[in-house]
């Protein structure tokens, strides 16, 4: 009966060593060591809360990034399409402007070519006309120099004279 | 399997050749194994180490009793082999302090084999947690990982403080965590200096009913004095119908004066039995061996392989045991602060 019958010795200095390791370590021992670890694990909690956070929003970069690299190379192709067009209409403006440059200046220069040979050919008339009416000066001054000659051209620039009205 | 059948053909080989004297002079001496199992399991008032040269090595310890003349304080070693001292004597059926003139135990608070083993386990207890605690205060636990002590004790204190936070709940298992820690580390390392069989282990701590009755008189009052009005409603006024009104708190406030009782005789009956069995397998090679060399040799060979299947046993038992106290303490505790669904 001695084993299960308690004794008193023993449980009193167990009630003492115990109770004072026992109030020893709840104040010095295990709060230390379950604080630091629950602190720990918080941040590891943390941490890997805090990773996936950060791939997701990687993720997202990585989405953001290749969408405005292909509204870059949209824009780009945009551009240059653009300048092609831009590069072929102003071609073709300086080629009908420079035409309708060519065009003008030929015209001009027929205009002048013209009026330089009206003018021209008005200076033969004159001279022409000048030159006749020399010469009949001098045809008529030798003509004319007896009377009867006279009166015969008289008669016949009457003649002439009053048949021009019915030939004009 | 080979290696095994070879060593056993071996040792029976040997067996025949063993010097045969002390065979004869064991065959001699009657062997009272249940006088060696108590004395190993039980508390002595001195330490008794080895036997050297013929002669027993033991520590005496002191001795401090109130008789019916007084105090009285002194080496146990005055009461060896029989003596009387002070009016006091070890009586030897009982092994326990008997005073003279009454007859009667005085009131004993001898500091036995048990006493200096619990403050012996207490004591380490104390230094290793308080070395761990150390640790922590001296690094950065976010930035280091536990080396050493603190990376062997972590998992046994985080074990405990998790299972407290399942089985009390998240408002307060912090208040309950350092009981739970220390009764379970407390147990954990009695049971295995228990098993250890020199000194200063193999005090059989954890099998004495008065450690485990003390063990589970802390969980019954940390339970009952901290338990909620929902709790003692449970007991005294459960929701249930009436013709069991007047039985239920029968029934409940038996069941809770059960729970120290189970929790006492548990580990108890585990711990003791453990070292009954393994001392059982250690006697029977000292049995066996007036039976002749063969018997003896070949008995020797099978309870040296018992003892270290049984040692492992232990081993394993007395984790468990450390866990199961401690898991149904923080269970009794969580339903005590249970506030109701």
């Amino acid at each position: 009966m001695n084993l299960v019958t308690p004794d008193f010795g023993l449980l009193f200095w167990m009630v003492v060593i115990f109770g004072i390791v026992f109030f020893l370590l709840a104040k010095f021992g295990f709060p230390i060591i379950t604080d630091s670890v629950d602190k720990r694990s918080a941040k590891i909690a943390q941490s890997l809360k805090d990773a996936d956070e950060i791939q997701v929003r990687m993720q997202a970069w990585t989405q953001e990034h290749a969408r405005m690299l292909e509204e870059v190379r949209r824009e780009q192709s945009a551009i240059l399409r653009e300048a092609t067009e831009t590069k072929a209409r102003i071609v073709a403006d300086a080629k009908a402007q420079a035409k309708a440059e060519a065009d003008r200046i030929l015209s001009e220069a027929k205009l002048q070519i013209e009026a330089e040979k009206e003018s021209a050919l008005r200076d033969v008339r004159r001279e022409v006309a000048l030159l006749s009416v020399q010469v009949a000066e001098k045809v008529l001054r030798h003509e004319l120099q007896d009377e009867g000659s006279q009166r015969a051209f008289i008669d016949q620039l009457v003649d002439e004279a009053s048949e021009a009205p019915l030939r004009s | 399997m080979i290696l095994l059948s070879l060593i056993l053909a071996f040792l029976l080989l040997q067996a025949p050749v063993m010097p045969g004297h002390d065979a004869m002079e064991a065959g001699q001496e009657t062997i009272d194994v249940s006088e060696i199992i108590f004395e190993h399991i039980g508390d002595e008032y001195e330490w008794h180490i080895t036997e050297w040269k013929g002669k027993p090595v033991a520590i005496p310890l002191p001795v401090i009793a109130r008789s019916s003349s007084g105090w009285h304080v002194f080496s146990s070693a005055r009461l060896s082999h029989g003596a009387h001292y002070e009016g006091l004597y070890i009586d030897p059926e009982s092994g326990k302090l008997t005073d003279e003139t009454t007859g009667k135990r005085p009131l004993d608070l001898s500091i036995t084999k048990n006493v200096l083993a619990l403050m012996f386990s207490t004591l380490l207890l104390l230094v290793v947690v308080l070395l761990t605690a150390r640790w922590y205060k001296e690094h950065d636990s976010l930035e280091e990982a536990p080396t050493g002590l603190a990376a062997a004790m972590e998992p046994l204190v985080m074990m405990v403080h998790d299972m407290a936070r399942e089985n009390i709940g998240e408002a307060d298992y912090r208040k309950y965590s350092p009981y739970l820690c220390m009764a379970f580390l407390w147990i954990l390392f009695n049971n295995f200096l228990g098993i250890l069989p020199f000194f200063p282990g193999g005090a059989n701590l954890t099998g004495n009913i008065a450690i485990t009755l003390v063990l589970a008189l802390c969980t019954f009052f940390t339970v009952n004095l901290t338990g909620t009005r929902h709790y003692y409603k449970d007991i005294f006024a459960p929701d249930v119908p009436g013709f069991l009104k007047p039985i239920m708190p029968v029934i409940e406030v038996f069941s809770a004066l059960m729970k120290p009782v189970s929790l006492t005789i548990r580990l108890f009956a585990n711990m003791l039995a453990g070292h009954i069995m393994i001392l059982s397998m250690v006697c029977i090679i000292f049995i066996m061996a007036k039976y002749g060399p063969l018997l003896g040799g070949s008995m020797t060979v099978v309870s040296v392989l018992f003892g270290v299947f049984l040692d492992a046993l232990e081993c394993l038992v007395a984790f468990i045991q450390a866990y199961v106290f401690t898991m149904l303490s923080s269970i009794y505790i969580g339903l005590a602060r249970s506030h109701g669904e």
